[in-house]
């Protein structure tokens, strides 16, 4: 009791000592001009909000619960998942507004996959994933604007031409691993966004590119009611590639080998396995799925500009994958719906999303520190399944 | 090998055969594993030269050694793929000859015929050295969760996979209890027995090192300083000599010490 006493007076001195600057002052306008306002109540509101936190959060024991579910019932749940979402537009509560925000959501699921290839599969931790994200949405603009290609070609352009950027960016990180390797790839999501800001007379700058043309099927153009439902089945169609791709790469000997790099370099060195190819095809797997994924959300939104590409992207898509759980296909899911889905449906909160956002990773990472679903489906095996 | 002003082994020359093994001996620090880091492209060599069959070792990287010369080794800590299934570590160990006929993932995409062929026989391979280890049991089971002694045998066997025609074990009895260290002795004998392998064995068990080896050469402080038969070995006065300059008398090879007794 007295232990549980102490820790809750250190973690609330903690809190105090962080809010003193962040919540104690506040700079006040006045006649005079600016001055700044004690607000010593605040301060002492978190203390006792911190403290009374981990006095209950110690007593509490969280449960351990393991979502141990047997691997054909997770199969079956995927394609019950499939299922729904291809219903989706059919169902009598899809309205447009519906549709719109599971096309969204598709699309940080389709990112999610995409870079658990990066991260859960080849254990790179690659902080600078929009960049990918970004550089399919502007080929797709620029094909389409200079050489007026249509978006089923400019589709797998923008594919490979985000997996060069992959290769690109792989090169100068190869020795680099964990944190190291994450701050590079920061700074290369951050350049590739400067230089679409400052490239003006190719990207347009900050204004962006506008009047990005919508896509047709065989030469059939949509109105717009009709063109939220056909890019909600061309997001689910290109969702549903990667993650196939994902489940047929982990059981490949590629997929092996990206999962044995992950656990222990040097061994793989030892087995012959080149850890160099390795990488450079995770990281060019990887920014294809974002690059295809970005030049869908060009041809969606009709507008792009250097905003929509900020560091903020690349955190929300490594938060999905990390609070998922790494490696599993429908963890993926359920955080995409969690972190970009809810959100958007309270709008009206929009200004304490951010808040929501860290109490969402804080309990996940008390409760569940490996993602909301982990456990790992040996990718062969000799026996039958359990 | 140097590492600065240290020279971690200089001038060791010795040579290793099929159906033989060849055990490495010596104190603490004698420069045993960089012989091994060097030999396997780990480290590369400050000066010298280094062949197997004629292939010049120092020039090519760690993973091109292993491929290309067909030199396998375990490590001193174990080093598996411990979220990994024992299937899945002895898998990855196939990986060259998969994704040839994966035709770098393509085939195996498309599922093709060739590739699924191809897998089978990986299987098959992994399975023969899984009997051989007594690991069947264990194909499915996560190799983190193995006692260390299996953990052992499971990076043997991974190492055999790749098809060697050297295998470079370090201290593979390291922590073992006398009943698994008697097993792996007899795993090694047979291997010796049945398999055209060159073996060379560090080992700091004098029972494991008397008992299976052809040969031995003896390092201490980065130099050669005896080679011969495991009889001869027993009775040279160097090695003896070098032993005993050791404070740590578990390093003291039993038989060593009984000789310097009488
Ligand atoms: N990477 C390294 N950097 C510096 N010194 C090293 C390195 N590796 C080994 N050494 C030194 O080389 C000597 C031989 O070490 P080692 O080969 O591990 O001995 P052992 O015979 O016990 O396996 C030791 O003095 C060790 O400190
Ligand atoms: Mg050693």
């Amino acid at each position: 009791m007295l232990a549980r006493l102490k820790s809750a007076l250190l973690a609330g001195l903690a809190a105090a000592l962080l809010g003193l600057p962040l919540l104690g002052f506040r700079l006040t306008d006045s006649a005079t001009g600016l001055s700044l306002a004690l607000r010593p109540w605040w301060v002492a509101a978190a203390f006792g909000v911190v403290m009374a936190g981990r006095f209950v959060m110690d007593g509490l024991r969280l449960p351990d619960i393991q979502f141990q579910a047997p691997h054909d019932i997770r199969r079956q749940a995927g394609l019950g998942l499939t299922l729904f979402a291809a219903l989706l537009p059919l169902l009598p509560f899809a309205g447009r507004n519906v549709v719109d925000m599971a096309t969204m959501v598709l699309i940080y699921v389709m990112l999610g996959w995409g870079l658990n290839i990066v991260v859960g599969l080849a254990g790179l931790l690659d902080l600078g994933f929009v960049a990918f994200y970004a550089v399919g949405a502007y080929s797709y603009a620029l094909f389409a604007q200079y050489f007026h290609l249509s978006f089923w070609i400019c589709l797998p352009l923008a594919g490979m031409l985000a997996a060069l950027f992959g290769l690109v960016l792989g090169f100068p990180v190869l020795r680099l691993r964990g944190d190291y390797l994450a701050i590079v790839t920061l700074g290369f999501g951050e350049m590739i966004r400067q230089v679409l800001l400052n490239w003006q007379s190719l990207t347009g700058g900050p204004r962006g590119l506008s009047g990005i043309p919508r896509p047709t099927l065989f030469g059939v153009t949509f109105t717009p009611e009709a063109r939220v439902i056909f890019l909600y089945y061309v997001i689910l169609g290109l969702a549903l590639m990667v993650n196939l791709l994902a489940l047929r790469l982990r059981r490949l000997p590629i997929g092996r080998a990206w999962e044995a790099l992950r656990e222990d370099e040097i061994a793989c060195r030892s087995l012959g396995l080149n850890p160099t190819l390795l990488k450079l095809s995770a990281f060019a797997t990887g920014a294809m799925c974002a690059g295809l994924a970005g030049s869908f959300f060009a041809t969606r939104q009709g507008f792009i500009s250097p905003e929509s590409f900020t560091f903020m992207e690349s955190a929300v898509i490594l938060a999905i994958v990390v609070l998922g759980g790494m490696g599993s296909q429908i963890g993926i899911v359920l955080a995409a719906v969690l972190l970009v889905g809810l959100p958007e449906w309270f709008r009206e909160f929009q200004q304490y999303r951010m808040l929501a956002f860290g109490i969402v990773m804080v309990l996940i990472m008390l409760w569940r520190p490996s993602g909301l679903l982990s456990a790992r489906a040996p990718s062969i095996r000799l026996g039958p399944a359990p | 090998m140097r590492f600065g002003g240290l020279t971690a082994i200089a001038g060791v020359s010795f040579q290793a055969h099929p159906n033989q093994i060849t055990a490495i001996i010596g104190p603490n620090g004698a420069g045993k594993t960089t012989l091994f880091n060097c030999l396997t492209g780990f480290y590369r060599p400050s000066a010298g030269r280094i062949t197997l069959n004629g292939l010049p070792l120092e020039r090519l990287a760690d993973h091109q050694i292993a491929r290309q010369a067909r030199i396998a080794r375990t490590f001193q800590n174990i080093r598996l793929f411990p979220m990994m299934t024992v299937l899945e570590n002895l898998m990855v160990a196939r990986h060259a000859p998969l994704m040839k006929a994966s035709l770098f993932s393509v085939a195996g995409l498309l599922g093709l015929k060739r590739y699924r062929d191809a897998e089978a026989d990986a299987i098959e391979v992994a399975r023969r050295w899984l009997d051989r280890f007594d690991l069947t049991a264990f194909a499915d089971t996560e190799a983190g969760a193995l006692p260390h002694g299996k953990q052992r045998h499971l990076e043997i066997a991974r190492a055999l996979c790749t098809d060697p025609v050297l295998l470079c074990l370090d201290e593979p009895a390291a922590g073992l209890n006398p009943r698994e260290t008697a097993e792996l002795t007899e795993r090694l004998a047979d291997l010796r027995r049945t398999d055209d392998i060159a073996m060379l064995l560090i080992e700091h068990d004098m029972s494991v090192v008397m008992g299976v080896s052809d040969h031995i050469v003896v390092l201490d402080h980065g130099r050669k300083i005896a080679e011969g038969s495991p009889f001869e070995i027993k009775r040279d006065p160097a090695v003896i000599r070098a032993y005993l300059g050791e404070t740590d008398d578990e390093a003291l090879p039993p038989d060593v010490a009984g000789d310097v007794a009488c």
